[in-house]
Parts: C-alpha cells; structure tokens; sequence
C-alpha cells in the first residue's frame, strides 16, 4: 500500500527526473524509499526522464593547472590535471555521489564495528584493470602502503597516520584497523591521493605504466600538453557515455574559454569570474557554478595580542561585509561564510546557525569592551592565494574603516608565502583545498594539538566534541556534535571565512548531465568525463 | 676561405666558455629562488618526513656545489641528466617539445625574413610615401604591443568571428602537414607582426644609407630604373647589418616565444622552462637555458661569416 504522502512523493520525483534536476542514482533511491520496487522504480524513471544518457562521441575538455613536471605517481598528485585525469582512468575505494553523499566505486560495501577503530571494504568482483588483471585486496593493501610507513615520500601519509594495519580477509575484502576510532574512514578514501594502482611482487606499487581500474583507458599521455583515453568496456561502473575522451591542458585562462567559445573543446575547467556574466549570455554554452568546500580563511593567532582578546575577534568578523566581497570579488560565485570551517558542500552541514551579519556598531562595541578603540592591524596577503586575494583584503580594510579598526593590508611575496607568511604571521590570508568532512577538515586545522592549527585556537570543549565526534556511527548525534562546534567555532574561534569560493566551469550546450553534480571537485567531483554525455 | 674557418673555430671555443659561465650563472639563479622542489611538489599537505625523504629521492640532500659538479661532469659527454621531480631524462622531456618550437620558429621565420626584406626594399624605393608611412606605422605598432595581445586580437578576429583557424594551437600525432601548418598559423603570425618591423626598418635604414654613396648616383646617372639601382646595386652593400638583424631575430623566434606558446596552448619549449623554474627543477632549466644561449651564439656566428661573405672587404681588417 502507497500513502498519500509517498505518492506526493513519487509525483515529484518524477517531476524532477523530467527537469532534469535529479540523478539516476538519488531517484532510485528516493522512489525505494517511498515504497516502489526496484524495476517499477526503473520503469518511472525511464518514463520520467528527460533525457536518458547516450553513448557516443569524443568528449574534449580544456584544463587548466597541468604542469610539465605532473608523473602519475599518486603520492605526489598535485596539480588539478592530474586529478581529473586519475578520476578518468583510475578508481577509488569510495567516491562521492552527484547527491553528495559517499557512492561506492571499487567497494561495493563497507562497515564497521560498533567503536568504529575497524573498518572492512567489500571489494567489486568486477572491477578489472586495463591490462587484464583483476582489482584485488593485495592491489588496495599496496596502493594504501604507497601513502604509509617513514620512507613514504607521499602527500597523504598524514590521512592514513591512524592506520595502524591492513588486512586481506581472504574474501576479496580489506579491513583498516586504526589505533583511534574514526567514523570518516570511508569519506577519506575518495581522496585523489589514493587511487587503487596494481600491486608488484614485492608490495610496491605499480604507477609508472598508467595501468588503471577507472572508466576511461590511457592511450596517449604528455604531462602539461594533455591526454587521450578510449573507454574501458569492462569498467566495473556506471556510466562512461562517451567513447573517447582527450583532456588538452591549457593554463592561460583567456585562451580555455576561447576554446570553449569556439568550439575547440566540449567542457573547460575553471572559468574566470570576471567572464561569467559573459559566458553565461553565449548560447553556445552552459556554466555550471556549484558550491565547493574550499574555503577563504582570514586566521587570527589567538594567543597573540590583540586578537588573544574574543571581543576584538569578535570585532573583526562583525567589520566584515560578506555579501559585498562575494558580490565584488567572486562575481557571485561563492557562498557565504560564517566563521565555522565547515561548508554546506560538506556533509552534516548545519543549516540554523544565525549568521554574524556586516554590523559596524556592534563592532565598536566590541572594541569599547576590550579597551581597544581605534584598533590597527596589519593582514598579510599575496596574489596567488585567491583570484582578487588583495582587492578582498583592501574592500575589508574599507568596510572595518566605518567600525573604527584600520586594517594594513601587507603585500607579500607569492614565492614562499606558505613557508614564511602562513602560520608564521599572526594575521594572514589562506585559501584551502575541499577536505571531504568536518572532521578532517577541523583535525587537520582546529584541532588543539594539529601542526596546521592556524589560529593556535585550543577550545577545551570543541576539541572534546571533536574527539566524540570521530567515533560517533549515529548520524543524527554526530550532526548535533558538528552543530555545536560550529556555533563554539563563530563565536569564540580565530578565523575570520569570509566565504566558500564556487566551482565555475562551463560546457558546450550538447553536453549533458543529470543537473545534480558532485561538489568534491571541479567537472563533476572530477568525473564528468564518466557522467556526462552527447545529446544527439 | 681558411681564414673563415679559423674564425669559426675561435669563435666556436670561445661560444663553448660562454656556455660554461652561463651555466654557472643559471645554476646559481635556481638555487637562489626561494622555496624548495619538495616543498613544491608535495604542497601544504606535506610532513617533515615526507620532505626530507622526496629530497633525498631526489639528491637535494648534498650540498649546491657538489651537485653542480656532477651535472657537469655528465653533461661535457652530453648527458643532461634527468628531471629531478619526474626523474624522466632532460632529452626526452625537451626533445620533442624542442622540436615544436623549431617548428614554429622555422614557419614564423619562412614568412617574416622575405616578407620583411620585400617590403624594406619597397618602402626604401617609395621612401616618404604614404604606403612608406602606412608601413612602418603597422610594423611599428605589432612590435610595439606586447605579443600575447596581438594574440588575443588574432584569436578575437580570426578564431572567434570569422572562425578561419583554429585558437588553439595543440598538435597530436598523424596530423598532416598542412594540417600542422594551418593549428600554427596563429602563433606563426603572431611571431611574424613581432619581428617584421625590426628587419624591414633595417633594410630600409641600410639601403637609404647608402643611396647617397657616389656609385648609386653612378648608376641613377647611366640611367637604370629605381628598383634595380636598389635590389641590384645598394643591396649587396646593405647585407651586413640586414643579415645581423634576421639572425637576432631568428634567435628571437626560438628563445622569446614562451608568452606566444602559453597564448596558444602550443607545446613547445618554453612551457616546459616555466614549469621547470616554477618546480626548481635545475636539469630541465639549465638544459631549456643553454639551448637557447647555444641559439644566440650560433646565430650571431652565422651572421658575422655571412656578413664576411657579402662583403669581401670585411675578411681583410686592417
């Protein structure tokens, strides 16, 4: 027996699958829920849908951050070339779903036991490589080792520090086990830096040759020039519509979103900010801005005066115009901060937190109660942090003028600004990567004792939640955990996050999706060359 | 002719030393860059450990000095070395791409040596015309604005509104000639409006010189037409410092194309310069680096024993 209320239900997703607006995946999953069988649900959806996938064609998309230097060893993955193309041709334990939410990729199914310091990872008995072989635990246990152990010279060892050992349960499945429960141990893996590559006889890794699991094969690769891929039939997935797919690297920004007007490629990367309004009127194309977990943060060291005062930390995030810098720095392409690093593209977002508004009088007040009236303070800054990173920093000078505080913006070198500004200044511009969680995110910069706690901030009460948080396998408790460090975090916490920047890139108009995209990365989570398709 | 080639020998050596001072020089100008490769290639999100082990994967852990040695040790046998971040080997990241930017060089080259000597020729006949002051006003302005704009502006006209070539300039493999030649054209262009006006303007300078020499007048006197007086009789005269000016050029069309490159998405050499000083990365600069020096003192020889050949007096100095 349906209810009324999943009938409404149904109606809507069918409304939704018929806009476009709604995946496969999450329709699927919804129309269950609401009491369909699997085959009806199929049955609807192909009814509803808009526009169902096609095969076909030579998909051709303009890259930007490619460098002559990229090799496709996974621990030294850097440049964002390199991760669209190892999530064209690799696989990941877990990925991130158009909706969000963990998908499954190479495991099919994971769980852990009730203190969560155990996880095990079904593995796909599907899942091949190119060249034959079938994906096996030695293969997940050697990719893992590649990041982990003091001679590792990777950039994700600090991920898989808690791991203690991997285990091959004989039954094509692995088991982490950690010396510290982690309820987040599967929203790590779709982390770029740990692809599955095929396992040598002696425990190392194979990830010379370019040998991969992922949905597309590599044909021909130049590192800084570009790479061609043909599909891989038997790829264990869903999707890979089109037959060939060729990603062309092409730094200058004025010279990919020409290509993309012209028609030289099919999808670009990162489109400029500036252009957008532009862009947006060709009718040759389509952008797509999602919202990101990267983040802009403005750290205060709160041990050192005068930010050791929460008045004038208070101050300076009351001094803030928020919708002003998104509107003139971004273009609009951003979604407001609220002093808590953690981004609704993140899961257990909490959406009723009251946001600390532009209030200069409150700002004064503030600075009345800490005794620091005409407040100066000078804000490290250098170009290459953010696009307009020092326009941001003089338009937030401007608006903390009418509160009182004179903010001196410094400029300071590009060169070494990671090494000499930041966590070395007490005040300083920083942009951060996506990090898939809150609890990654807050460990590796929040935490009391973390080496990136960039604003020295030790909370007794945060840092506890945090720990709770971490072995927590309830969802519902863990997201009120989270919703009280981010209110601890507003209120009492040394970063400024003025906002989260969005992910702007753009398509021809034949080039589809279902309208829901991953937020992990650009292009889809990185994957539109899987998800995407031709419009015949 | 002995004397040529004594000249080219000493000369030769003397190139050699040169190289070897640059050498130096570039060695010492990486190292003073701030910031390190592994910190480079492993980002934010790298250990202490993760460091001091990529250095020593890639031998940062000896000092400046001995690591200069042993490249030169190796590269006077001609072994470059390999990358120190992809540890791929420097001939095999820079050959090919080498032979792009000769490539385009050679074609941007092709069109603008003739076309500017043609038409230093022409203006120098129609000196003070207005086809003479509609000339250099063009070629002063292409060599006046910076290249990547005049890119912009052949990618806006020819690529986007009239959609004659293509924006981009990527090649792959199997493309025909003619399909190679029509994917650099834009980049050979804009290379092309860069140098022209520099040869033209010299022609035109050196032949105008030398138009008020008393055997030019001779041969006005015996009655030959304008442009022969000028293609046959001051020509020849005006070699020298027109032959000095194509191979700085030429020089120019190798080592300065790396904005024209990036404009273009072309993979050439001076990509892989930006990318290697951007990494540290001190085999792959001192390579890109001596190839281009090897270029100017190769060129400038080249024209120095062409400028003698023109002129026989030159052989002679007294």
């Amino acid at each position: 027996m349906k209810s009324v209320k999943d009938q409404m239900l149904l109606d809507k997703l069918a409304d939704a699958a018929r806009t476009g607006s709604i995946s496969r995946r999450s329709f699927m999953s919804n129309a269950i829920t609401a009491g369909l069988t699997a085959s009806a649900a199929t049955g609807l959806w192909s009814s509803s849908a808009k526009a169902a996938p096609q095969n076909g064609g030579k998909f051709r998309v303009a890259q930007h951050d490619g460098n002559t230097s990229d090799t496709h060893d996974p621990g030294t993955y850097l440049s964002y070339a390199m991760i669209l193309l190892a999530h064209t041709f690799r696989s990941y334990l877990t990925a991130i779903g158009t909706d969000q939410n963990l998908a499954p990729d190479l495991a099919t199914e994971w769980s852990a036991t009730p203190d969560a310091t155990e996880w095990t990872f079904k593995l796909n008995p599907n899942a091949k490589f190119h060249s034959g072989g079938k994906v096996t635990a030695t293969d997940v246990i050697a990719s893992m080792n590649h990041h982990r152990g003091e001679n590792s010279s990777s950039a994700a060892t600090a991920l898989l520090a808690s791991v203690v050992e991997i285990v091959d349960n004989g039954d094509h499945s692995v088991t982490f086990k950690l010396d510290s429960p982690n309820a987040d141990l599967p929203w790590i893996m779709p982390d770029y830096h740990l692809p599955i590559c095929p396992a040598n006889a002696d425990g190392t890794i194979n990830w010379q040759t370019g040998d991969g699991s992922g949905p597309y094969r590599l044909v021909e690769h130049e590192s800084g020039v570009g790479s061609r891929l043909v599909r891989f039939d038997d790829w264990h997935g869903e999707g890979a519509y089109f037959d060939e797919v060729e990603f062309i690297i092409i730094n200058d920004p004025n010279a990919r979103q020409t290509a993309l007007v012209t028609g030289d490629v099919d999808a670009c990367s990162l489109l400029e900010n500036k252009t957008l309004g532009l862009l947006s009127r060709n009718p040759n194309i389509e952008v797509d801005n999602v919202g990101s977990a990267s983040a802009i943060t403005i750290p205060m060291h709160v041990d050192v005066a005068p930010f050791d005062n929460n008045d004038v930390r208070m101050a300076l995030k009351l001094a803030i115009d928020r919708d002003e810098l998104i509107e003139k720095v971004t273009y609009g392409a951003a979604t407001k901060g609220n002093d808590f690093h953690h981004s609704p593209a993140m899961p257990y977002w909490p959406d009723d937190i009251e946001q600390t508004p532009y209030d200069p009088d409150k700002a004064k007040w503030h600075l009345q109660q800490a005794g620091a009236e005409g407040l100066s303070v000078s804000l490290s800054a250098a170009e290459s942090i953010t696009t307009g990173a020092i326009d941001m920093c003089i338009l937030y000078a401007e608006q903390a003028k009418k509160a009182g505080i004179n903010i001196n913006v410094v400029r300071e070198p590009n060169d070494g600004y990671w090494s000499d500004v930041w966590l070395t200044k007490p005040w300083c511009l920083v942009s951060w990567g996506a990090r898939p969680t809150p609890d990654v995110m807050y460990t590796l910069a929040y935490k009391d004792d973390a080496a990136w706690n960039e604003t020295h901030w030790k909370n007794p009460k945060f840092n506890e939640l945090l720990l709770q948080a971490k072995a927590e396998l309830d969802d519902v408790k863990r997201a009120a955990m989270y919703r009280e460090m981010a209110i601890i975090s507003r209120d009492d916490g040394g970063a400024v996050i003025p906002y989260f920047p969005n992910f702007v890139y753009g398509r021809r108009k034949g080039v589809k999706h279902t309208g829901q995209l991953a937020a992990s990365w650009q292009l889809d989570g990185a994957r539109g060359a899987s998800r995407w398709w031709f419009e015949s | 002719m002995g004397d040529i080639a004594g000249l080219v020998g000493k000369r030769l050596g003397l190139g050699l030393i040169i190289l070897l001072v640059i050498s130096v020089i570039i060695f010492f100008m990486v190292e003073l860059l701030p910031g390190d490769i592994a910190q480079a290639v492993l980002g934010q999100g790298a250990t202490e450990e993760n460091l001091a082990a990529l250095r020593k994967e890639m031998g940062l852990d000896q000092p400046a000095i001995v690591r200069y040695l042993g490249w030169l040790k190796d590269a006077v046998v001609f072994d470059f070395g390999s990358s120190v971040v992809t540890q791929e080997p420097v001939t095999s990241i820079i050959g090919e791409r080498f032979a792009k930017t000769l490539f385009l060089a050679a074609y941007a080259a092709v069109i603008a040596v003739p076309v500017s000597i043609v038409l230093g020729v022409l203006v120098a006949l129609m000196r003070n015309s207005i086809f003479d002051r509609v000339a250099n006003v063009l070629t002063l302005t292409s060599i006046s604005s910076p290249e990547f704009f005049l890119g912009y502006i052949l990618i806006l006209y020819f690529a986007v509104k009239w959609g004659m070539f293509p924006a981009i300039a990527s090649l792959s493999e199997g493309m025909s000639f003619v399909e190679l030649l029509n994917r650099a054209f834009l980049p050979a262009l804009t290379l092309v409006l860069v140098v022209v006006a520099h040869m033209m303007r010299m022609t035109r300078a050196s032949i105008i010189n030398l138009l008020a020499s008393p055997y030019i007048e001779m041969a006005r006197l015996k009655g030959a037409p304008p442009l022969k007086v000028i293609v046959r009789h001051a020509l020849p005269n005006a070699w020298a410092p027109i032959i000095n000016v194509v191979a700085l050029n030429l020089a120019y069309l190798i080592t300065g194309v790396v904005l024209v490159e990036v404009v273009f998405v072309y993979p050439g050499i001076g990509q892989a310069l930006v990318d290697a000083v951007s990494k540290r990365d001190f085999p792959v600069v001192q390579a890109c680096c001596l190839i281009f020096a090897a270029t100017f003192i190769l060129l400038n020889l080249a024209a120095d024993v062409g400028a003698i050949l023109t002129n026989p007096r030159l052989r002679h100095p007294k």
